[in-house]
């Protein structure tokens, strides 16, 4: 079993981009780095210099360590923020259950103000170029990620797509996340800003039972209003409910198939340009 | 099941850190988890028992350190321990709250042993 994802062995990540049958790259893998200047030793714990005391079992010593688990994703997350930050390019991590609209919200924006934001997008699903294949179609260079069985993308692998997708200088890359709601909470990728989507068709207990990545997110994009007559769903509820996780959390509704509430969306995104 | 990853990255550090020590064994592996870090314990235990069987250290003892999470109100300072992550200040009621202690996820030391 891969280490990392809990993917078979021989499973691996793929970049593709949209029309390209094959990996590309050779792409291996794991999601190990190698570079040599990353192996973090985190340099503010102690090295082991207090194991005077010799334990009872004569050559047995307790190293304290106070490593980070997470400090290897951090660092290159980090790494990748420096990058984007100095191209100027805002990077949004969208994170949601599957279905709630991402990519046909990404459609939409790439449509209407693709090229006043300059869009790229890195697409990540366990399996299909579908969601690439879209984006192309919209009119914004993609690159799909398939991470075979692994639940979530990680900044290792937002670092090889990067690398293919050669974006301009303040250009907008969306990074669309595995259809998740609890994994990819954990995982710093290096973006901007973290965008967590609901659509009215989801219950409203949504931050509620899930509060983890409503509580990791800057803003919440309730998509699908235009739904609303038909379903017991209640914006309050869930407005209510987040802000306890996270009383800083921002709320656009939107519709990305009828097109109400985008220009709040876009008007968030102008924003965020000009910070 | 992303505690498969967590387990990755705890068996990478315990390699790394053993072979700098010259340890011949690791015996304990001692890891701090905050209530609130979003990992499962009952998976992370899962994944590790699995990691670790292809390791020179499949027979290490892991202690998990539970941290119990601590949230301070920014509306009137209190400080209280938050049961989840809905965390409102039980004195003021506010939900201007952030967290103190409870995310750690962090490796604290390892026990090994070495021939020399």
């Amino acid at each position: 079993m891969c280490g990392t994802c809990g993917c078979g062995e021989e499973m691996k990540i793929t970049y593709r981009k949209s029309g390209e049958n094959q990996n590309s790259e050779s792409g291996h893998s794991h999601h190990h780095y190698h570079g040599d200047h990353l192996h973090s030793h985190d340099h503010d714990h102690e090295h082991p210099h207090n194991h005077s005391h010799d334990a009872a079992t004569g050559n047995s010593i307790i190293i304290p360590l106070e490593r980070n688990i997470l400090a290897k994703n951090n660092l290159l997350a980090e790494r990748n923020r420096g990058y984007f930050e100095g191209l100027n390019i805002k990077a949004i991590n969208l994170v949601s259950s599957p279905g709630s609209g991402k990519t046909s919200m990404l459609e939409r924006t790439i449509r209407e103000k693709g090229a006043e934001l300059k869009c790229y997008v890195i697409e990540g699903d366990q399996q299909t170029m579908n969601d690439a294949n879209r984006i192309e179609a919209a009119g914004a260079p993609a690159i799909q990620i398939n991470t075979g069985t692994g639940c979530h993308l990680d900044a290792t692998m937002v670092y090889h797509a990067v690398k293919q997708l050669d974006m301009a200088k303040d250009s907008t890359l969306f990074i669309e996340n595995v259809g998740n709601l609890v994994c990819p909470s954990m995982f710093d990728l290096g973006e901007t800003k973290r965008v967590v989507i609901i659509s009215v068709t989801e219950g409203d207990d949504k931050p509620a039972k899930y509060p983890d990545m409503f509580q990791t997110s800057h803003l919440c994009l309730i998509n699908k209003t235009d739904l609303l007559p038909y379903v017991d769903f209640s914006i309050e509820k869930v407005k209510e409910t987040a802000l306890k996780v996270n009383h800083q959390l921002e709320f656009i509704e939107i519709s990305a198939k009828t097109g109400e509430g985008m220009e709040s969306w876009y008007q968030w995104l102008n924003d965020l340009r000009k910070m | 099941m992303h505690e498969l990853s967590i387990a990755a990255s705890i068996v990478e550090i315990v390699e790394e850190e053993a072979r700098v020590a010259g340890a011949s064994r690791v015996e304990n592996i001692t890891i701090e988890i905050g209530t609130l870090s979003g990992v499962m314990i009952e998976a992370l235990q899962f994944a590790m028992e699995e990691m670790m069987l292809t390791t020179s250290f499949s027979g290490a003892k892991i202690n998990y350190d539970i941290v119990t999470a601590v949230a301070s109100c920014e509306e009137c300072c209190s400080e209280f321990v938050a049961e989840d992550l809905f965390k409102v200040c039980p004195v003021c009621n506010s939900s201007k709250t952030y967290y103190i202690r409870g995310k750690e996820l962090k490796i604290k030391s390892i026990e090994v042993e070495r021939d020399n």
